[in-house]
């Protein structure tokens, strides 16, 4: 437990930076696990508010369940939910056939991009970890995009003891990551610690043998075999694991996700 | 594989070495060696390999960017998850190029000890100094040397004990004596994860089983108490301080003084959500939320610390200073220093000399320190900051450099430089503390009075009418309904004054900051002006501010004409202007910095009873 608070400590302490610093900041909330956790660690940052507005990158895939537990979260924390999306692309056909990253770049990334041209946030959060992919274990807590959105994972600024990148050019953003440290596995932990409520119905096998371990669009991510019914199972199984979390992700498959990345996905 | 479940604890090791010497090479071999590795993982990168016609490598496993794999470089620190005997690592693989020097020390920066690799048929090299002195600077102490590759030169004890007492006689200087030097092969998995029969002679531990012997420093709370204000929160009713604590303990009812404001209150409550029990102390390493006893002035960058055992307090310290950035660092340039939360301007006043890594005792002297390099300094700030030692205190007495919009260098505190304002300063602390207060604090005053007190000095040459402006400034502000006073200088001159000699003028600047200091006491905005004094104004002002200290002393320049921007004002007047225009910009920048609201309606007409 006492790791957890290790974590916790850390991430409320990068929240903190990032409020202090930031005059238009957003953070984003796609209702998986990461990021309903890292909200989670706004309330603690924040004494149980939760003082910037929390993004939706809607792509019109998602799977239904997610929305309704969005709608009923934001309702019972007091949630100020902005709903972004790329309805130029929905309207010109854009689904998953077309190519995954391409389905990927125009409904997130770009979804994403006009939300922040729109809003003209100068200050992002939001709950990528090292695990998940070798490109975000490369990751910035603060990290700059610049005027186009891009990631120039070349020349990243130097980042040393809790001081973080608090200035940069107009134009460009900072993306920032509390949950770069933590691992899959302590995101459950936390989740029992703190008895957050999740999606179980997506994430516990219901009685069905399957059971989602990473949330996206219903038409590309899937369920992986399991019989892991509370939060305790859950850890069990991953602790035995020898499968990547992501594996469910079609989009992640090659380069995907360098490339995505460097252009401005999550 | 034996994976622990029980995770007690959680440790950052980052591997450091000279380019090619092996690093990433040792990382994945200690992931395939332990079974840590995702299923897949080393097919698939074995499968890119074959497609690009290239010999598998572990570095491929954590060299994630494509750009890094056609190279076969790191260019940027990953961070890689293992547990194993009850912790869990997060080992941080830092590139050995020197162009990417900036990449190491943000991945070093996070880790609590290091693996040091070298190369046994390249043996010491430029990297493998320059990592171990910014190891040493960057506050890792704990240091496992390993001597790689030793496959190439046929597991040789000779070669292994020239390599590890040349190394250790050079870590010795920076005063680090590594835990174990190990010889291995990465490639051949000799000495990795266990105990290998190639070298018979070597009698310690594998590198997986000399990770369990960094320790992770906990004596952080058991010395004094020092808490960094991060910010100041009003979501609710509460007034709550934020902060992590850098050392110590705190718990409810422990009075705490805050640097350089020397303002002090006690512990009401601490506040948390989600946490039952409510929580009634804190340790260094949390991130806790405070309310105290009374309403006194707390902003972010003071440091909390116990009454005896403060932090130093100067404008002026001397460090040893590592620059990333992309241009030099030169003296008389204005950069922004970061200590803990304080954010404050300065300018490097003198570049003692260059470290050279490889000659450490050489003295370079130079006027400019160039990317890369490391030099002893001393540094000025636009105001006191309060810090510490970096022998005393790790967090408080280290600071970063921003030049533009980038972290650019990183230092750590090895002297106070004493400034001429520190005897003012000493004398301000002391009277502070023993204060007798009454029970109406600053804060109450503010809230009747409708506005904070304030200094507010107007400088420049004679003849401009500064005078004519203060009068107005006076009257338009009591008129308002404000809390204002004029006070010339010249009127201590026959009284207070009246025993000091003509050649004793910085007793009569003193004394004068202490009258404004108590007349601001009483909730007052003073206005005075500078003339009557023998000093220059700078200097004043300087004085002033250090006597008041916290209330903030509003500068205000008139002259015929403005020859560029006035450094260190707040507000510039070229000419008599228009009074008028002159008073409400003033009163706006009194506003708009927080310290006065708009009288509130109602409150116009003053009721008196008697």
């Amino acid at each position: 437990m006492k790791h957890l608070r290790q974590l916790e400590d850390q991430s409320v302490y990068i929240l903190r930076e990032a409020y202090k610093n930031f005059d238009n900041l957003a953070m984003l909330w796609s209702m998986g696990k990461d990021s309903t956790v890292l909200l989670w660690l706004a309330r603690k940052a924040f004494f149980g508010h939760v003082p910037f507005p929390l993004l939706h990158v809607d792509t019109s895939y998602k799977i239904p369940a997610m929305i309704e537990y969005r709608d009923r979260l934001a309702r019972e924390w007091r949630l100020n939910l902005i709903v972004g999306q790329n309805k130029k692309a929905l309207a010109e056909g854009m689904n998953h056939e077309r190519g995954r990253v391409e389905c990927c770049t125009a409904l997130k990334t770009q979804g994403l991009k006009l939300l922040l041209e729109e809003r003209g946030y100068t200050g992002i959060i939001l709950g990528v970890r090292s695990d998940e992919d070798s490109t975000r274990a490369k990751e910035r807590y603060f990290s700059p995009r610049d005027k186009n959105n891009e990631w120039d994972f070349r020349d990243q600024p130097p980042e040393l003891w809790d001081q973080y990148k608090l200035s940069f050019p107009p134009g460009t953003h900072i993306r920032i990551h509390p949950l770069l440290d933590w691992t899959e596995i302590n995101i459950w932990e936390y989740i029992k610690l703190e008895n957050i409520p999740f999606l179980d119905e997506l994430y516990l096998d219901q009685g069905s043998g399957k059971r989602y371990r990473s949330l996206g669009c219903a038409p590309c991510t899937f369920p992986i075999e399991s019989t892991a019914k509370t939060v305790d199972d859950v850890i069990i199984e991953l602790r035995n694991t020898k499968v990547a979390e992501r594996a469910g992700r079609a989009q992640d498959e090659g380069r995907g996700m360098e490339q995505l990345r460097k252009d401005g996905y999550m | 594989m034996t994976t622990d479940t029980t995770i007690k604890e959680q440790m950052n090791i980052v591997i450091v070495g000279h380019v090619d010497h092996g690093k990433s090479t040792l990382l994945g071999r200690l992931y395939a060696d332990t079974g840590t590795l995702p299923t897949g993982k080393i097919e698939k990168i074995q499968a890119i390999c074959k497609q690009q016609g290239k010999e598998f490598e572990y570095a491929f496993l954590f060299d994630a960017f494509l750009e890094e794999q056609q190279q076969g470089i790191t260019i940027d620190t990953a961070r890689t998850f293992f547990s194993w005997g009850g912790r869990q690592y997060i080992i941080i693989d830092a590139p050995g190029h020197k162009e990417f020097l900036k990449n190491m020390v943000s991945g070093a920066a996070r880790a609590q000890a290091a693996l040091l690799i070298i190369d046994a048929l390249e043996g010491v090299r430029d990297q493998s100094k320059r990592h171990g002195l910014l190891l040493s600077m960057l506050g890792v102490k704990q240091v496992t040397v390993v001597v790689n590759k030793m496959d190439l030169v046929g597991y040789r004890e000779d070669i292994f004990s020239g390599i590890e007492k040349e190394y250790r006689d050079f870590l010795n200087q920076l005063n680090v004596t590594p835990q174990y030097v190990i010889p291995a092969s990465a490639k051949m998995g000799v000495n990795i994860a266990q105990v290998s029969k190639e070298t018979p002679w070597y009698t310690g531990p594998s590198v997986l089983d000399s990770l369990a012997y960094f320790s992770l420093e906990t004596a952080l709370a058991d010395k004094p108490l020092r808490w960094p204000i991060q910010d100041v929160y009003k979501f609710d009713a509460r007034r709550i301080l934020v902060g992590r604590l850098t050392a110590g303990r705190l718990k409810i009812g422990d009075r705490l003084v805050f640097s350089p404001s020397n303002k002090s209150a006690c512990i009401q409550t601490i506040e948390a959500f989600n946490i039952d029990p409510p929580l009634t102390q804190a340790e260094a390493g949390q991130s806790v939320g405070v309310t105290l006893d009374e309403q006194i002035f707390v902003e972010r960058g003071q440091i909390a610390s116990r009454e005896a055992e403060r932090p130093l307090v100067s404008t002026q310290i001397r460090a040893n200073l590592f620059w990333l950035g992309k241009r030099p660092l030169e003296t008389r340039q204005s950069y922004v220093l970061r200590l803990a939360t304080r954010e404050v301007p300065c300018e490097v006043t003198t570049i003692h000399r260059i470290v050279d890594a490889n000659n450490l005792n050489d003295r370079q002297t130079q006027s400019r320190v160039q990317r890369n390099e490391v030099a002893d300094i001393t540094l000025r700030t636009k105001s006191p900051i309060a810090f510490d030692l970096y022998v005393d205190f790790e967090t408080t007495g280290r600071f970063v450099l921003v030049d533009e919009y980038d972290v650019a260098g990183g230092g750590i505190i090895t002297e106070l430089v004493h400034d001429e304002q520190e005897d003012f300063r000493t004398e301000a602390r002391e009277r502070d503390s023993a204060w007798v207060k009454g029970d109406v604090g600053t804060a109450e005053r503010a809230k009747h009075y409708g506005h904070q007190p304030a200094v507010l000095l107007l400088t420049g040459p004679d003849t401009t009418s500064k005078g004519f402006l203060a009068r107005k400034l006076e009257t338009v502000l009591v008129a308002e309904g404000r809390h204002a006073y004029l006070l010339s200088p010249e009127n201590l001159q026959r009284g207070l004054d009246a025993d000091l000699p003509d050649t004793n003028p910085d007793e009569v600047v003193r004394r004068f900051g202490e009258v404004v200091r108590l007349l601001t006491d009483t909730g007052l905005l003073v206005i005075c002006t500078t003339n009557a004094f023998t000093q220059p104004a700078r200097q004043v002002v300087q004085t002033v501010q250090t006597l008041v200290n916290p209330i903030p002393v509003i500068t205000i320049h008139m002259a015929k004409e403005l020859s560029g921007p006035q450094p260190d004002t707040d507000l510039a007047f070229a000419g008599p202007e228009n009074f008028d225009d002159c008073t409400s910009r003033i009163i706006q920048l009194l506003k708009a910095r927080g310290l006065m609201s708009d009288p509130p309606a109602g409150r116009s007409e003053l009721q008196f009873s008697i």
